[in-house]
């Protein structure tokens, strides 16, 4: 492996990166503040990729399409908190995997139901299509660097707002203790809600922006979300500083490990095995980090409860 | 009357015991109630995690997988015999129980969750990554474990009444085991860890050998229904699967493994006729299960109680 494939590689891990942190930002949130297990929180990203991909071929621009499917997945997660959630937050965590467990069987069918199996394309907008050279021989696409962008932005301005703003204090507070946010006379159920749509928009938001380089389909949440809960397990629940550092260590061990690991394991072992248990030990790699990470600080790195 | 531990699954398994001669005889439905047999076992396993010791795992799944997985291997280099396919898929499960378990159990709550659910991805992504047995299109086996090389498990009768037997058998040591001294320390850690440890019980090698049964229980599921598809697929590894094995027990409720016994059952049987009656059934199951946590509290076993 030389030095552009490792960039390129980095960079891609960087950008899924990124996008990890938006929907893991919301389900930190929603986590620290009610101690809510929402296993929804990848449906949510799916149902943004469907709202921006079938909002663009409506209107015929990508950033129509945008624009439109931000509210509208901040009103779809209201929606879900409203038949869903709300009834669950004084259940313990094995009814709040289950029930949530069943949105997500509703929700992957349903949209098989309404936009088809098949997946469906999104395309990269007029503007960010072409690619960036970075160094000699090295294109890289701008619509990737333009996630990247939109992703680090995205992670200031939610910085910003939990560390700079009331709203972001009482987040804050009800993360490190709910019950005496409670007493101090903040009303937590509508700061939950608050704290719910925006998690939802912002897994939406990742979903809009994944649309043109995934393929949209049905299930596309699901995993997800498994390494959105690695990522929130590993940065501390409650902590969005956690959930940024997590989810780019996530995003580069699972890019970068996808790459070298079978190159590392031709060191060892012939082609043919080296490819495929190269393969396993990099889709492992992800959970081997989070298991070590858990077997010395069992409350992550950044845990929100002292 | 009153208690339905006893009875409820006695009655069960004389109903599955004479399903073959009331007319269910007929080949499909035959390997359905097989399903239903596997996937209680299974179930009645993980409600000794989650009943007994409060362990709620989403990654039970993986233990059925490691069974299953045994006989793709032994099947692979050409073995098939009953003695060493049963034993060998039992222990797969149960080392991999005791490695996953010796780190999960330091954690607990949410935290337990998402360490199990990882560590059956972890399980997930290898088997799906052996090329040599099919990777992610799976592994049709070549026949049906033998039995002294003969091939009684090939008979649906007889397989019926071997699912049978070793449900029977898994349930009465789950029953056995939450009754003894063991499954009261298991219980006493789980409502008030501080407690038991004031008297002097860690729970921790509790709580891993409890976890390393299960596991082996659901290592025998796995060999099972490897056994009854003739075909295994690391989609049988998939952390959904593991919340279907939760929603089964949660579903029967927690009041005893009678409760997953049920629930399974139930599951497999509304699976099955709801996926046949539409073709997006999902569209209907997935609410079913929300409207069971809302309002069925104590599962079905809980309905029998108040009625």
């Amino acid at each position: 492996m030389n030095t552009t494939l490792l960039l390129v590689q980095g960079l891609n891990g960087l950008q899924f990166g990124v996008l990890l942190f938006l929907v893991a930002a919301g389900l930190t949130l929603v986590f620290g503040v009610m101690d809510f297990i929402n296993l929804a929180h990848g449906v949510q990203y799916m149902v943004g990729a469907y709202l921006g991909a079938s909002l663009a071929a409506l209107t015929g621009s990508f950033w129509l399409g945008l624009l439109l499917a931000l509210p509208a997945a901040l009103v779809f997660g209201l929606v879900l908190e409203f038949l869903v959630f709300r009834h669950l937050y004084d259940r313990d965590h094995l009814s709040q995997v289950l029930a949530t467990f069943g949105v997500i069987l509703f929700l992957n069918e349903g949209v098989k139901v309404v936009f088809g199996a098949a997946p469906m394309q999104m395309p990269v907008p007029e503007l960010l299509s072409g690619g960036v050279p970075l160094m000699d021989g090295l294109l890289y696409p701008t619509y990737r660097l333009a996630i990247l962008a939109a992703g680090l932005a995205t992670a200031a301005l939610l910085w910003f707002l939990v560390e700079r703003t009331r709203a972001g204090m009482l987040v804050r507070a009800g993360a490190t203790n709910a019950p005496m946010v409670t007493a101090l006379g903040v009303d937590i159920r509508r700061l939950f809600m608050l704290v719910f749509g925006f998690g939802a928009m912002l897994a939406g938001f990742a979903g809009v922006m994944a649309a043109p380089i995934l393929s949209v389909e049905p299930g596309m949440g699901d995993n997800l979300l498994i390494l959105a809960f690695v990522v929130i397990v590993i940065g501390g629940i409650g902590s969005v500083r956690g959930a940024f550092v997590a989810a780019l260590l996530v995003g580069l061990v699972e890019t970068i490990g996808r790459g070298l690991m079978p190159d590392l394991m031709r060191l060892f072992m012939d082609a043919s095995s080296a490819r495929q248990t190269g393969a396993a030990l990099a889709s492992m790699l992800v959970y081997i980090v989070m298991a070590a990470i858990l077997a010395f600080r069992p409350a992550g790195l950044f845990p929100a409860r002292a | 009357m009153s208690n339905p531990r006893l009875w409820l699954p006695l009655l069960v398994f004389a109903g599955l015991a004479a399903a073959p001669f009331l007319g269910l005889g007929q080949g499909h439905s035959l390997t359905l109630l097989a399903r239903g047999m596997i996937f209680g076992l299974a179930a009645v396993s993980l409600m000794l995690l989650v009943g007994g010791a409060g362990l709620v795992s989403l990654g039970h799944a993986a233990m059925m997988g490691m069974g299953a997985y045994a006989v793709v291997v032994l099947d692979h280099a050409g073995i098939t015999e009953a003695w060493m396919v049963f034993p060998a898929g039992i222990l797969a499960a149960a080392l991999f129980a005791l490695l996953t378990g010796a780190i999960a159990i330091r954690t607990s709550g949410v935290h337990f969750i998402m360490i199990t659910l990882a560590f059956g991805q972890m399980a997930f992504f290898t088997t799906s990554s052996l090329a040599v047995y099919g990777g992610d299109d799976g592994y049709t086996l070549f026949s049906r474990t033998e039995v002294f090389g003969a091939r009684w498990l090939e008979n649906r009768l007889i397989f019926h009444f071997v699912c049978l037997g070793l449900l029977v058998a898994c349930w009465a040591l789950v029953q056995v085991l939450l009754e003894s001294r063991f499954g009261r320390v298991l219980r006493a850690a789980r409502e008030n860890e501080t407690r038991a440890r004031a008297l002097g019980f860690s729970p921790t090698p509790y709580r891993l050998l409890a976890y390393v049964i299960a596991g082996a229980m659901g290592g025998l599921a796995g060999v099972l229904l490897a056994n009854s598809a003739e075909f295994v697929a690391p989609a049988y590894l998939a952390w959904q699967r593991s919340g279907d094995l939760l929603f089964m027990v949660i579903l029967g409720g927690l009041a005893g493994p009678h409760g997953a016994l049920v629930g399974a059952l139930a599951f497999v049987l509304v699976e099955e006729w709801l996926s046949h009656a539409m073709e997006h059934w999902r569209l209907v199951f997935g609410p079913l299960l929300i409207l069971c946590v809302f309002f069925l509290r104590g599962g079905i076993v809980g309905l029998l109680r108040r009625g």
